[in-house]
């Protein structure tokens, strides 16, 4: 195997921190259009009130809906002077941003990949770069088909951008050559998938949490004496419940048979480089928790009195386990596969 | 008849407890609770040292946290998988899978022989709904409806009382076919793995590099063998195969001393009898034979000395020393050479090997795991080697019984003498390398298993179901250019896709189909 190309590793780390700015960026344009976009949320309640098409805002403007649901627009015209709301224009900087950003994750981990010669996951910090890329591109994903929910962009981007501060921080490692059990393209295949597979479980539980807030704000704005504190604010511009759970469950229906098969390609793996399949090494036990936790949400949501928020709970449950194999059983509990690269 | 009834009351204060149990055994509320127990029971799993995997570990866990270690250990905290609660929950999940699944599978196979259900009354009551008005008679609908749908749809064709034509279509019942497959092969992969467990076996053995170091697979043959339980002594199957000789071991570094390969090149026969062949083992590569495995796991130094003993006999000998340090490969070992029985005049001598060797003062460490220039350090005691006849380590010495006649750092060709006419020389060393050989007899079965189980899980969660009702019913203006008005209902009966796209989508195509060609579609 080559050595390690210094000057490429250096320039991978760059691109990496700007695209860290770059997300930071867009979420303040989300927040932007998530501040200004009042008018939206105001129209929402109208159409709820009244289904009509054209509707008298609070400032005497009249609003364009061209969603005749609960769901608010994308598109917010001005009819009194023709051109697009702030908020709106906010939230296409954001999601030109986001694109930006990701394109640029995307050339980090490219450019680090030629540096190290090799898939450039072997370690925390380049696992937490690639999950955190498949966690915006699945976002990205989720808006090409319900643009709808544009303005949440900022959740999704926070734990990305938290979770790259701390890989470019506390979990960063040089670019390394491999050490021989990880000689493997099982690695790349089984790292590949668990990192999409996590990255796409990582948006159906923000998703899920957003459901949560929702389903709550539903209960207690239909009493009577409501009034929405800064939650509630929040979650009158979410999506609806429902939409809001079955995006999540489609993730899941996704991530789950990919995460199936990562664990197998990593069992395959280990059975050519360790001698033995599966050994209940800590990493691998929280593989097969994770594991059985989601397809505890699949049956929760098939079973009555667990469907909706019961199950919701369970999908967090799984993200959870999901973020402490991660982070607790890399960092303080070891076994075969420390390959945390910190020191 | 009063007997048969006093019968049938004493059959049912059995049974119907043991229906009961066995139904809520067998329900899906049961299953989730059941899961969710598996998992949580696996989180001590990870968070204590396991026995299986880290003995010593566990004893000093044990040690250190006193009652609650003791009673941890007790209820099987250590060897959490090994467990009775784990079997318990595993094998009640076990049952109650078994339980569920033959009703289900039951139940598919009706379903999927009995015909769509006949169309409800009113098509815009159902989730989806929608109409429009065709060129043709609802006869000549009917078949242009069947050939849009096409092939996925399963569709029956039924006239009402009132004369009106519908047709009731379904499709997506692989996604039950793919949940039940699942589910079975997941239960057939929960039996290899205990098949596998129980027939399965592992040796290790330290092989040096050089001629007569084989072995061959047999019990006695291993340095270290841990059976499953049907795996007992001497059952090794299939026949035994020998591993003759390591004629090479290669470590390969890089320039900054990170290791980037292992490589064991041996001579093997893979039975007693037949032709011996050349083979490599490297990390991620084992060598495949006919039911076993054999891995390369481990390796290091084998120094060799030239020992000349208190009566002038002059001893060669070779061992293999064991890394302390994975980094920098300094190694600890021993040599034993036995004198005239209860003579008092055996020597040990024991030491470390510095593969890299760095001196400052007194003191050899190694700061690299390559060979350049080793030291061999040794401490060179005369005496009884091994006073109480118990088997021994041999990678340690037991000096309690002798006396030390001095100590020394050696390079590779140095010679030291000491008391007694005991010299020690360090000729050199040999690489040697450690062979795990494993059998597991179900863990090719267990991958078709598992391939089984994507393959359910896709169509589990990727197949829609979907049900679609069409009502064909003669339009009160027959002289017009639409003689036909066709009602269409939908339902989704599984959460997949988003059924409204699909719906309008599909009515969109019904409508197009209807339309001949030079007429203008007329909207309702
Ligand atoms: C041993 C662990 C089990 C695992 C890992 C497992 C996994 C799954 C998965 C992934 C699904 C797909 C969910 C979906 O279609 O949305 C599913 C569905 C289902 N499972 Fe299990 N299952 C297990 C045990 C059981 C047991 C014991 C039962 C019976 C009591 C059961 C009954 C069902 C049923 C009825 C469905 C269909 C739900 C639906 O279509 O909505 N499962 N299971």
């Amino acid at each position: 195997m080559a050595g390690i190309n210094g000057s490429m590793a250096h320039l991978s780390d760059s691109i990496f921190t700007t695209s860290i700015a770059v997300y930071a960026l867009a979420m303040v344009a989300y927040t932007a259009e998530y501040a200004f976009g009042r008018r939206g949320r105001i129209a929402d309640t109208a159409v709820l009130a009244a289904p009509a098409r054209e509707l008298v805002g609070a400032g005497g403007t009249v609003l364009t809906k061209d969603t005749p649901s609960d769901i608010p627009s994308v598109v917010e015209i001005d009819p009194t002077t023709g051109k697009r709301s702030f908020a709106d224009r906010a939230g296409w900087l954001a999601v030109a941003l986001t694109v930006f950003g990701a394109l640029l994750h995307t050339g980090s981990i490219a450019v680090r990949a030629i540096a190290v010669d090799a898939v450039p996951w072997s370690n925390m910090y380049e696992f937490a770069s690639v999950a955190g890329l498949v966690g915006v591109v699945a976002f990205l994903g989720v808006l090409w088909k319900a643009p709808s929910i544009r303005h949440l962009g900022s959740f999704i981007l926070l734990p990305v951008v938290l979770m790259m501060f701390l890989a470019g921080t506390v979990l960063y490692s040089k670019a390394q050559p491999l050490v021989p059990a990880l000689q493997s393209y099982w690695l790349a295949i089984h790292v590949t998938l668990v990192s999409i597979a996590e990255g796409a479980l990582m948006t159906s539980a923000v998703l899920t949490a957003l459901y949560l807030v929702k389903v709550r704000h539903d209960r207690l704005s239909g009493k009577p004496g409501y009034v929405p504190g800064r939650v509630g604010t929040l979650a009158s511009r979410l999506p609806a419940a429902d939409v809001l759970d079955k995006t999540a469950y489609r993730i899941v229906a996704f991530a789950f048979p990919l995460y199936t098969v990562a664990i197998i390609c990593g069992s395959i793996w280990a059975e050519a480089a360790w001698g033995r399949y599966w050994g209940w090494d800590p990493k691998e036990t929280w593989a097969f928790i994770v594991w059985v936790i989601y397809a505890c949400y699949l049956h929760a949501r098939a079973t009555a009195g667990f469907k909706g928020k019961g199950a919701a709970w369970v999908n967090l449950a799984g993200f959870g386990a999901i973020t402490f194999n991660f982070l607790v059983v890399n960092i303080v509990v070891s076994g075969l596969h420390s390959y945390a690269g910190l020191s | 008849m009063a007997s048969a009834l006093v019968g049938g009351s004493v059959v049912g204060t059995i049974w119907r407890p043991i229906r009961q149990t066995w139904r809520r055994l067998t329900s899906m509320r049961t299953a989730l609770i059941l899961l969710f127990l598996l998992a949580v029971a696996a989180v001590p799993g990870s968070l204590l040292p396991q026995r299986p995997l880290n003995p010593d570990k566990t004893t000093s866990y044990i040690k250190t946290h006193g009652a609650l270690g003791h009673f941890l250990n007790r209820i099987g905290a250590f060897d959490v998988f090994g467990s009775v609660w784990f079997a318990a929950i595993y094998l009640l999940l076990f049952i109650s899978l078994v339980g569920c699944l033959i009703p289900r599978i039951r139940l598919h196979f009706k379903a999927v022989a009995r015909k769509p259900l006949p169309a409800p009354r009113h098509l815009n009551k159902l989730p989806e709904s929608g109409s429009f008005v065709t060129a043709v008679t609802p006869a000549e609908y009917a078949t242009v409806a069947r050939r849009t749908l096409g092939r996925r749809w399963r569709v029956v064709t039924r006239t009402e009382e009132s004369g009106a034509v519908t047709l009731s279509a379904e499709k997506g019942y692989s996604r039950e076919t793919g949940n039940l497959l699942f589910h079975v092969a997941l239960l057939v992969a929960l039996v290899l793995i205990l098949i596998g467990h129980l027939y399965a076996y592992q040796g290790t053995r330290i092989i040096l590099q050089g001629a007569d170091q084989g072995f061959c697979n047999t019990v006695s043959q291993y340095d270290n063998w841990q059976p499953g339980r049907f795996a007992a002594e001497g059952k090794i199957s299939p026949a035994p195969f020998c591993v003759d000789e390591m004629s090479k071991f290669i470590a390969t570094y890089t320039s900054e001393g990170e290791a980037s390969q292992f490589q064991a090149n041996i001579v093997y026969r893979r039975t007693v009898d037949s032709a011996p062949e050349k083979g490599v083992i490297t990390v991620n590569h084992p060598l495949r034979l006919e039911g076993d495995r054999v891995y390369l796991i481990g390796h290091g130094f084998a120094p060799e000395v030239t020992i000349t003993m208190p009566d002038g006999s002059v001893r060669h000998d070779v061992e293999a020393f064991v890394p302390e340090d994975a980094t920098t490969f300094l190694s600890d070992g021993a040599f034993k050479q036995a004198g005239p029985a209860g003579a008092n005049k055996d020597v040990g001598v024991s030491g470390f090997f510095a593969p890299t060797p760095q001196t400052t003062g007194n003191v050899v460490t190694s700061i690299a795991p390559q060979a350049n220039h080793p030291i061999l350090g040794i401490n060179v005691y005369e005496g009884d080697l091994n006073y109480q006849g118990l088997p021994q380590s041999v990678y340690s010495l037991d000096t309690s019984k002798m006396k030390e006649l001095g100590q020394a750092n050696l390079a590779v060709g140095e010679t030291r003498s000491f008391k007694n006419g005991v010299s020690v020389r360090f000729d050199g060393w040999v690489p040697w390398a450690s062979l795990q050989v494993s059998h597991d007899p179900s863990q090719g079965y267990l991958l078709f298993a598992a391939l089984a189980m994507v393959l359910g899980l896709l169509g589990s969660l990727g197949v829609r179901r979907r049900r679609l009702w069409l009502r064909l019913t003669p339009s009160s203006d027959t002289t017009g250019p639409s003689p036909t008005v066709v009602a269409v209902g939908g339902l989704a009966r599984s959460d997949s896709g988003n059924f409204s796209s699909e719906f309008s989508a599909l009515i969109e195509r019904l409508e197009a189909a209807g339309q001949p060609a030079g007429i203008v579609p007329v909207k309702e």
